[in-house]
């Protein structure tokens, strides 16, 4: 059964999550046996930046070991064999080139959205 | 009349801080008056919903004592919700996100809610007529 | 030979007059549409604030007249003080069982 996991909210608690709960929670469906695919739209178009960097957090003496990792979680899912898209528009509404992101991330139009839910059971929207 | 359909939901939220949860609640109470079984999966903040430990209180500004007030507490409604399904005939499940309870120390749950992690969700996506996921802001 | 007609059930719960992604989701709706798909937006919470048929833009009108069927929580209209004689005549009120229909129905639902 096919599922494709939009991602629009960024950002959110990545920071003491480590992760993207919604990248983490499709590599956990994925696991249990999902064919589950990732569609990137508005501002979570920037998790597919190469150049993402959240190291360095320090709160008193405590300091980060782990920081999320985004855009190195997005090449392991596309390495597991998951498709991974991003929203061509929200991308250069946003100044982002192609160049800048993570290898094999596919680009599409908005006007494709309606082509693409169709090849999914489910269509889950974050 | 009964049937042995169940729809399955997501839930995100932590209750108290936007309309989503009431509307949630709202949708899962329609479900089993509709005589269909719920699924529900609370991850992340939504697995503070069960917490036992949440307290109603008097409101002084509303001039109402403790018990007038009658003030919500979520753990309750899921007690409730799964007392509606026993009166249908209907099935219903309450899985917490095990890791989502540990990281927020929201252990004592309400005796509906069993810990569980995202494959229980994917069996009750294969095993739902259909899923809604409601996501958090 | 007919084939089957997808349905797709869009959820909206944000404010249209707060959130500039109502627009986008509008946009969905009708290029669902036009794909074939049954679709119904089906409003709740804040989303129902952009039922008035004093209110503008007025979008619900262009996508009911596109053939999206337009829902919207008879609770939060309420909530809202939205009296029955103000709603834009696309829009028709409803409550959450007629959600629940369209769930059980096999919709493909999303929310936002």
């Amino acid at each position: 059964m096919r599922v494709l996991q939009i991602i629009e909210s960024a950002y959110r608690a990545t920071l003491e999550e480590q992760d993207d709960t919604v990248l983490w929670f499709t590599r956990a469906l994925r696991a249990a046996g999902a064919q589950a695919d990732v569609l990137l739209q508005g501002s979570a178009v920037s998790y597919a930046v190469q150049a993402q960097d959240a190291s360095g957090l320090r709160l008193g003496a405590w300091q980060q070991v782990h920081p999320p990792a985004i855009a190195e979680e997005l090449a392991a899912l596309i390495g597991s064999g998951a498709r991974v898209a991003a929203i061509k528009e929200d991308l250069d509404e946003r100044g982002i080139a192609a160049r800048q992101l993570v290898a094999d991330v596919e680009l599409l139009g908005r006007k494709s959205l309606a082509g693409l839910f169709g090849q999914y059971a489910h269509v889950w929207k974050w | 009349m009964n049937d042995s359909r169940c729809l399955a939901f997501l839930l995100m939220d932590a209750p108290f801080e936007q309309a989503r949860t009431a509307t949630a609640f709202r949708l899962i109470d329609a479900t089993l008056r509709a005589g269909i079984g719920a699924r529900v999966f609370a991850y992340e903040g939504a697995v503070s919903l069960a917490v036992t430990r949440q307290k109603p209180h008097a409101n002084a500004i509303h001039g109402r004592a403790l018990e007038e007030e009658a003030h919500p507490t979520p753990h309750a409604w899921i007690n409730a919700l799964a007392d509606l399904a026993r009166e249908q005939g209907v099935p219903f499940d309450w899985v917490n996100c095990g890791l989502c309870v540990d990281e927020r120390g929201a252990d004592e749950a309400a005796p509906s809610a069993r810990r569980g992690s995202p494959a229980d969700f994917w069996k009750m996506a294969q095993e739902s007529v259909n899923t809604l996921v409601i996501p958090t802001r | 030979m007919g084939g089957i007609v997808t349905r797709y059930l869009l959820i909206e719960s944000r404010d249209p007059f707060g959130s500039t992604d109502y627009v986008r989701r509008c946009e969905l709706a009708a290029a669902l549409r036009a794909d074939g798909a049954d679709v119904t937006l089906f409003l709740v919470e804040n989303a129902v604030l952009g039922t008035r048929a004093a209110a503008r833009p007025q979008a619900l009108e262009k996508l009911a007249k596109q053939g999206v069927q337009v829902l919207a929580d008879e609770f939060a209209l309420r909530e809202r003080g939205i009296g029955s004689g103000e709603i834009a005549p696309a829009v028709k009120p409803t409550d959450l069982a007629a959600l629940v229909g369209l769930l059980a129905a096999g919709a493909r639902a999303t929310w936002n």
